[in-house]
């Protein structure tokens, strides 16, 4: 397994590094739902099932719930983002990363790789 | 882009955050071009709006602006607008985007015979430049402003170009709204941005612009008030002048104010996170007591804030109450109002209530 960044049509990023899944947000997500200001986030150990919502961006727009894509039992929460909630703005594929998540299955079928990922966001921003 | 009464305004221009904050430490520059301008002259212009609006025209020499309300019969508000007088039967009165074709139907219904309006909205574009340094911030080439005082305004320049100056707005700051001829507004905007730029001074967008007011207080139409809420409960009873004479919702007025308003609009404040969202229920010890009208994160203040018009003659600031946020009752307590007093010299600042 590779890992580099893969996507979902919801507009999560995925990378694997072996059983170990780091998620967040993609750069269209944020920029969709303007300044992040508070994240509601899973405890180490929950399990979730693939596509269980697992928290709730809040923006200053709205509030947004977040999925999970994969099924498997969080290992770790990105604690930076509880004083500092904009890293998802301004660093989503880096230090804006959200959680980490032990496989308990096999990676969806339909995640989407980079240009189709572009795909998904010309057609919804058009 | 998001649309708003049927005009495409940016959310931010960059950053909401950024925006905010530099409207509050340094200056930000709005284009506000979507709120409506009408002209009303005549000889009997004075008498004609006395008997439309609630507040009280005439102590307003020219060169002076003022707040007020315009009411149906029933004391429902029809618009909430500001007033300036530029000459003895001459004002400009700036009323809001989503309200203007309505607002000018109402007063073409009322309008009298010697007394003219015309609609410049087009023709002449409004920016607001507004901030703690907005004063000293404006580019070169620029009419003087240390003897404008607040709620006043003069014919003058901006970087060179003629502009009606004036210190109004709708931030809670000092600063000053800018009506320029549309075909040269551009050019005063880039002039002001690269006069702030290395000071910090940044294009404000709506989302700057409605988190600003809501510290300041200022009360939003068709959010904080509709036709189905008198001043009275938007806690703009400061603008009605039972006293000035008959004018359109006097009755209807007089009454709410002697038996006290139904409801009123509050301050809340919750917990990080917890942002209140128009049209969220608030509750007194699981009693449903009204709705959130306005709430936002105060990127300033640190925490969500929000107004609320509730029926709870009883609440005080510092009691307690709940909001539903994401689907959970979540804790709220009555602050004071306005959240944030900012730079603007007010004594009569829209938010006093």
């Amino acid at each position: 397994m590779s890992n580099q960044r893969r996507y979902t049509k919801t507009h999560e990023w995925i990378t694997v590094d072996g059983k170990t899944v780091t998620m967040g947000i993609t750069d269209f997500a944020q920029s969709q739902l303007g300044d992040v200001v508070f994240l509601e986030l899973p405890s180490a150990g929950r399990k979730l099932a693939a596509r269980e919502s697992f928290g709730v961006v809040e923006s200053v727009k709205a509030a947004s719930d977040l999925y999970s894509p994969v099924a498997g039992r969080v290992t770790a929460v990105n604690d930076k983002l509880t004083a500092k909630p904009e890293l998802i703005n301004s660093d989503p594929y880096g230090d804006g990363w959200i959680m980490k998540v032990e496989l308990t299955g096999d990676l969806p079928a339909d995640l989407l790789d980079e240009a189709e990922y572009k795909a998904v966001t010309e057609a919804s921003a058009g | 882009m998001v649309d708003f009464g049927g005009w495409e305004l940016p959310q931010q221009y960059t950053s909401i955050r950024d925006e905010h904050l530099a409207v509050r430490k340094v200056a930000g520059l709005f284009d506000i071009s979507h709120m409506g301008r009408l002209v009303v002259e005549g000889g009997a212009a004075e008498a004609y709006l006395q008997r439309l609006f609630t507040n009280d025209l005439s102590p307003l020499a020219p060169g002076h602006a003022i707040y007020t309300l315009m009411c149906h019969e029933d004391g429902g508000a029809i618009d909430d607008l500001v007033v300036y007088r530029e000459a003895a039967g001459r004002f400009l009165v700036v009323v809001n985007a989503a309200n203007r074709e309505k607002d000018i139907a109402w007063m073409r219904k009322h309008i009298p015979a010697g007394v003219s309006m015309v609609d410049h909205t087009n023709d002449i574009s409004l920016i607001a430049f507004q901030g703690p340094r907005a004063h000293e911030l404006l580019p070169l080439h620029s009419t003087p402003t240390d003897d404008i005082a607040y709620f006043a305004f003069r014919a003058g320049k901006v970087a060179g170009v003629p502009a009606l100056v004036s210190r109004t707005g709708y931030t809670g700051e000092d600063g000053f709204e800018l009506f320029i001829e549309s075909g040269l507004v551009g050019d005063v905007w880039d002039a002001i941005l690269s006069r702030g730029k290395d000071e910090g001074v940044l294009p404000a967008g709506l989302g700057a612009r409605d988190a600003t007011r809501l510290e300041a207080a200022l009360r939003l139409y068709g959010n904080d008030m509709d036709e189905t809420v008198n001043p009275y409960e938007a806690g703009l009873g400061w603008t009605v002048k039972l006293g000035k004479g008959d004018f359109i919702g006097r009755d209807a007025l007089a009454k709410v104010k002697e038996t006290g308003p139904r409801r009123t609009l509050i301050g809340l404040q919750t917990a990080p996170g917890d942002i209140p969202r128009h049209g969220a229920a608030v509750s007194d010890a699981g009693r449903r007591i009204g709705v959130v009208t306005s709430g936002t994160h105060s990127f300033f203040l640190g925490h969500p804030i929000a107004l609320a018009l509730v029926e709870s003659p009883s609440l005080r600031v510092g009691g307690k109450v709940t909001i539903e946020v994401r689907g959970r009752e979540a804790p709220a307590e009555v602050v004071k109002l306005p959240f944030y007093r900012g730079s603007a010299r007010s004594a009569v600042a829209p938010a006093k209530s």
